[in-house]
């Protein structure tokens, strides 16, 4: 037996498994692979902060006993009817069309039980989630599928989308599967294609344009809603500045992690930022401009407990929204149904193939027999059970920090964990007084 | 007949007071002078009323509206009855980009000339225009119908899905997708009734015009056609 010691095999970490495997399918397909959710990479985030709680210098407050308030205005700066929610977490936009008509009404019920907001998305406003939804948030979106003035007006607030964190600068494709007669009816277009939603409004371009046609959504609706501001995160100094110069009365800022229905991975992976990255240069362009909690800041993409919610808190933020893990809540990805995951090429917690309607969770699809399996009252009690356990754990670190109300937490009742998380949070490292890049 | 001098009224308090108005109310024409290119002037109007307005109008005039008659005795700024649901709008003038843009329904009728996206994604309003249009007008247009008496610049019907272009002058060129197609009596009778709709009542001869519509060969992606965009 030849006894020579051999070469482990030894496996490359830039041509990973993963990477190789990518490199077969494109070599295989001729085209990029087309996915929902948000970025999947490990990027700096919430995780890389720590909260210090109280201690002989700070006073905490009694946990069960001593109130933490949680409740947040939005739209205080213009608008004549702002909107009062009772938690800091609102439910991002997504659309009916890539999602069932029963999960938009499950996202309603959801909210509401815990008084706090929804928001439609492209393809206009069904009666499901109006119905349900105490306060409804209507985006106004560069395709204007289902636009009118009527949603406009029964709207609670409106939200200019400008663009999304899981693809800032990109428009989207809702593929033929999904589009149902219902659907079809809705954006005014074929039953069967694929439907392409913009990258650029049609009828403004640059900020100067973008505050005049917030004028005219104010006057169209007699400046009684607030009016949001959704970007991307990409430039968040910049677009924070400009939004609060075009008239915004709150601006909704969403990190690289945030998830999307449909769009090439490429994009979802390589374009934007990590939302800990965005939300200090926010917080500063409202500060400089003297906008700081006048202009209110919601802050999305990766929010998935209350950690996460009173960590962007803390950072500066009014609230926080939530998408994907507001679908994980309604069932989305849950392992019973690992079996019909395997045989759609996936497991459960990787499924992200919502583009193509065939989500044995019912609900991203636009199947019936597969949404009929979504019961909107059962899912929409399982989002307002999470919702109100993000806003306890919320409570509980805000308490240990010695707040009487959530948006009292602040930057000096953090610290990060690493170089980078320092350096975008502009918190301390850990044990030391370093803030790289300011100290 | 209420009228409005927006030159000594803000415009605030005359779009509430048009707002108020009720689907029977007897103030059924109004006039607004000295607009001097205001922005949002009789934006989201929704009763069977008419608006004259004297004079130039800047961004959005009539948006959004529903069910009005608009009449602008001037030239019109950027989305002149951009999403119109409903109704009439008439711009005397030249109107700026993306006149039309994303209308739902309702006709709008503009006699001088439109520039750039003019019907960019409209679905379903008609548009008639005495001019020429500008470059990718009719952009990812879905429904409705565009009419130019003159010429259409670049990228006419770029992406379009099932909109109707109608083009009596030269088209510099047509975008992704947009071909010309044969115009048939039910084109020329389709034609006609739009021109109707827009006032003019047999003046025009629908066969002086080409058709333009979608090749539906992009409606489904294909990555041989990668090339097309």
């Amino acid at each position: 037996m030849d006894w020579t010691p051999r070469t482990t095999p030894r496996a490359s970490a830039t041509f990973d498994e993963y990477s190789m495997s990518e490199i077969r399918r494109a070599a295989a397909t001729g085209i990029y692979d087309i996915r929902g959710a948000g970025a999947k990479r490990r990027l700096p985030h919430f995780d890389d902060l720590l909260f210090l709680g109280a201690s002989i210098s700070r006073y905490p407050l009694e946990g069960y006993r001593e109130k933490c308030g949680t409740d947040i205005w939005l739209g205080t700066r213009f608008a004549q009817q702002p909107i009062h929610i009772k938690i800091p977490i609102t439910i991002a936009g997504m659309s009916f069309g890539s999602l069932s008509a029963q999960a938009k009404e499950a996202l309603g019920r959801g909210a509401t039980q815990v008084g706090t907001s929804t928001t439609t998305g492209d393809g206009g406003m069904t009666e499901e989630e109006r119905g349900h939804s105490n306060i409804l948030v209507y985006q106004v979106l560069p395709s204007r599928y289902g636009m009118n003035p009527d949603d406009l007006r029964r709207a609670d607030a409106i939200e200019v989308v400008v663009g999304q964190g899981a693809k800032p600068g990109g428009g989207g494709m809702l593929l033929g599967q999904k589009i149902s007669d219902r659907v079809a009816e809705m954006r005014t277009l074929p039953k069967g294609i694929d439907q392409r939603s913009a990258c650029r409004h049609p009828d403004w371009t640059g900020p100067d344009d973008l505050e005049i046609k917030i004028e005219e959504l104010r006057e169209i609706t007699d400046w009684q809603k607030p009016i949001y501001i959704k970007v991307g995160a990409s430039r968040p100094y910049y677009d924070t500045a400009l939004a609060i110069k075009a008239g915004a009365d709150v601006i909704v800022l969403d990190g690289m992690q945030g998830g999307t229905a449909a769009t090439q991975d490429v994009f979802i992976e390589h374009v934007g930022l990590p939302i800990l990255g965005a939300i200090r240069p926010a917080v500063q362009a409202l500060q400089d401009l003297g906008m700081h909690r006048q202009v209110q800041l919601i802050v999305s993409g990766g929010i998935r407990n209350g950690a996460d919610v009173a960590k962007a808190l803390a950072l500066g933020a009014d609230a926080v929204s939530i998408g994907t893990a507001a679908l994980v809540a309604l069932g989305d990805n849950d392992p019973a149904l690992e079996e019909e995951y395997r045989k759609l090429g996936s497991h459960a917690g990787c499924y992200d193939d919502w583009h193509e309607g065939r989500d044995p969770a019912g609900i991203t699809t636009q199947d019936p027999v597969l949404a009929a399996r979504l019961d909107p009252a059962l899912a929409g009690r399982r989002l307002a059970n999470y919702l109100s356990v993000l806003t306890l754990e919320t409570q509980t670190i805000a308490r240990a920090c010695g707040k009487s109300h959530v948006r009292n937490l602040e930057p000096e009742d953090l610290v990060a964990l690493t170089v980078e998380a320092a350096a975008m949070a502009r918190v301390p490292l850990a044990g030391t007084n370093w803030i790289p890049g300011t100290t | 007949m209420p009228e409005v001098d927006l030159g000594a009224t803000p415009l605030r308090e005359l779009n509430a007071s048009l707002h108020r108005l009720s689907p029977d109310t007897n103030e059924r024409h109004w006039i607004i002078d000295h607009p001097a290119g205001r922005h949002a002037i009789a934006a989201g109007l929704n009763a069977p009323i008419t608006v004259e307005i004297n004079g130039p109008v800047g961004y959005y005039c009539a948006g959004m509206n529903k069910l009005a008659t608009v009449l602008i005795h001037g030239n019109a700024g950027v989305g002149v009855a951009e999403n119109m649901m409903s109704g009439f709008v008439h711009v005397a003038g030249d109107a700026s980009q993306s006149a039309g843009a994303t209308g739902r329904g309702g006709v709008l009728r503009i006699d001088g000339n439109a520039s750039s996206r003019c019907g960019i994604s409209m679905k379903g309003i008609d548009i008639v225009v005495q001019g020429s249009v500008g470059h990718m007008s009719a952009f990812m247009a879905q429904a409705g119908s565009l009419i130019v008496f003159g010429d259409a610049g670049d990228s006419l019907g770029d992406s379009i899905y099932e909109a109707r272009l109608f083009v009596r002058g030269r088209v510099k060129s047509l975008g992704a997708d947009c071909i010309e197609k044969p115009m048939r009596e039910e084109h020329k009778r389709a034609l006609h009734e739009t021109l109707g709709r827009a006032g003019f009542n047999g003046e025009i001869d629908p066969s002086e015009f080409k058709r333009y519509g979608s090749a539906r060969k992009l409606y489904n992606f294909h990555v041989d056609n990668a090339g097309a965009y």
